[in-house]
């Protein structure tokens, strides 16, 4: 590491995020101003500085229950992704039950959430459980779907090659067909997560006792729009952060992806 | 009576109601560097895949040192058609695949390998990744992993037909010096009448679907064969051409 490292990464944040950077602040300024220059009451559209000073002076309760929230998605979006794999691979070699399971898993996805969730929370009780049902079950069939596509997107030639070496189906998958399947992974993670966070705070505001969602729906009732912004503020915050951390991990685990772009 | 290494007997195999092979026979003898040509669709991957066992023939004999091949047997170092490197290994990585899956450990995996990086012109690219490397060096690594298996003979299915025409006659003239220095029983499936002359000791050419030997060349030159302008070999590069142009004759 060079002693200009720190600033380069600096300029190359501003590049990348500049723009980003750019269009909220407009946006917020823009909101900012219209609220103080037109005079509009708080209980109907806060202003983002009565946001930031009310959602801080709340940060205890908020915090406790982004907590909640994120434990929830976290965990739903963990077990979801382990039943994922796990049904990945059996349909990668079972090739039958594709065709027995996916007509399900499908009609899982259209349930409408609004009707859902309150069985689910009625079934489950007001704790984590019904959370992380939620949760999983709006990620696990994206994750699932892009895990089986990823495999068939394995190059014929490596699996050939494999084969002639005399590797097993087990082992050609798991040097040929797992590491094709990782960009495809990834792309269903980074939109999964974002699902994730949504499900969670639905199934809060079907019934919870604690997380975003209950917040949020608490805030309404007690006409508070500010707080619900400050709670959506937050939980968009979260979101952001776990689609970076996806990010991350997959810079972290293909590191070869980015040399097809930059060749030395 | 015979010695071959490779033997192929009326040899046939067809997709549903696409007839691919029609009437294979031809044969390898060890130590011999052996190319089938033969207009695009005319089933030469087909005969490796037939080998490699990945299909399994509609009829005819393939025997190799004299045995009927089984599918169980993995005796061939096989190289697809495009280098079928790994991208998400390094070269080194990928070179050693082969040994890696016969069971041999990382270790001794690559102790077996890395003797050779110099030889294949891939010294200090061990720790690079396929996309690192220009096409020419992505084929030797290719050709790295599969000579170091160590089989009884070589396929390898057009290694250099995505390469532009400088690296590809850089690529055959080393393909040419390494084969002399190794005498790797080899059957090699080309599109390029000049490689196959300047490599091979015989020469198939197969007919347009349903595909059967059509001609058979013997080239009685030394190896290895640099001056690609020799006349013995021009005559034979363009009576080659004649017949696969003119497949009536
Ligand atoms: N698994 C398969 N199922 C059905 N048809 C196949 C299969 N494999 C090959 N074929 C057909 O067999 C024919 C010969 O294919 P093959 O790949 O052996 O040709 P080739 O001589 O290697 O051609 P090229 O020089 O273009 O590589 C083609 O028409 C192809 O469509
Ligand atoms: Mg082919």
């Amino acid at each position: 590491m060079s002693i200009t490292a720190p600033s380069r990464l600096f300029a190359r944040f501003i590049r990348h995020a500049g723009p980003a950077i750019a269009s909220v602040s407009t946006l917020i300024l823009t909101w900012e101003t219209y609220v103080q220059l037109w005079g509009i009451s708080p209980t109907a559209l806060p202003a983002p500085t009565r946001i930031i000073v009310q959602g801080y002076e709340q940060r205890e309760a908020l915090a406790c229950h982004t907590i909640a929230t994120f434990q929830a998605t976290t965990f739903g979006f963990a077990s979801s992704l382990i039943v994922a794999f796990l049904f990945s691979i059996l349909i990668d070699f079972f090739r039958q039950l594709r065709r027995a399971l996916f007509p399900v898993f499908i009609i899982t996805q259209t349930l409408p959430l609004v009707a859902i969730a309150p069985l689910i929370v009625l079934w489950f009780g007001f704790g984590l459980t019904p959370k992380i049902v939620l949760v999983a079950l709006v990620t696990f069939f994206p994750m699932l779907v892009a895990l089986t596509q990823g495999y068939e997107a394995t190059d014929r030639n490596i699996s050939a090659l494999l084969a002639s070496m005399g590797a097993s189906r087990w082992r050609i998958f798991v040097m040929a067909r797992l590491p094709s399947a990782l960009p495809y992974f990834f792309a269903g993670l980074r939109i999964s997560i974002t699902y994730a966070v949504v499900g969670a705070i639905f199934a809060e505001y079907a019934g919870a006792a604690r997380g975003l969602g209950i917040y949020i729906l608490n805030a309404k009732n007690n006409f508070r729009p500010d707080l619900v912004l400050a709670a959506v503020f937050v939980s968009a915050t979260l979101t952001l952060l776990l689609f970076g951390a996806t990010v991350f991990l997959q810079r972290a685990a293909m590191p070869w992806a980015r040399l097809t772009e930059a060749r030395p | 009576m015979s010695s071959a290494r490779l033997d192929l007997k009326r040899l046939r195999k067809s997709f549903g109601h696409t007839h691919v092979l029609a009437d294979i026979n031809l044969s390898v003898q060890p130590g011999e560097f052996v190319s089938i040509l033969g207009p695009s669709g005319a089933g030469k991957s087909t005969i490796l895949q037939l080998l490699t066992g990945a299909i399994a023939p509609d009829g005819g004999q393939m025997l190799l040192d004299d045995q009927p091949l089984t599918p169980a047997q993995h005796r061939f170092a096989f190289m697809p058609q495009g280098d079928a490197l790994m991208p998400w290994r390094r070269i080194i990585g990928n070179t050693t695949l082969g040994l890696e899956v016969q069971g041999l450990g990382r270790q001794a995996a690559r102790a077996r390998v890395i003797p050779l990086f110099e030889e294949f012109g891939l010294a200090g690219f061990e720790n690079h990744y396929p996309a690192q490397l220009s096409g020419g060096m992505r084929q030797r690594a290719a050709l790295l992993r599969t000579v170091v298996q160590q089989r009884p003979m070589l396929l390898l299915d057009e290694p250099f037909g995505a390469l532009d025409a400088l690296t590809r006659a850089q690529m055959q003239r080393w393909l040419a010096d390494m084969w002399t220095r190794h005498r790797w029983t080899v059957l090699l499936i080309t599109h390029d009448v000049r490689e196959a002359v300047l490599l091979s000791d015989r020469i198939y050419v197969l007919s347009a679907r349903p595909a059967c030997v059509a001609h058979h060349f013997q080239v009685p030159l030394d190896h290895p064969r640099h001056s690609v302008g020799s006349p013995e070999l021009a005559a034979l590069e363009a009576r080659i051409l004649q017949t696969l142009l003119n497949p009536e004759d």
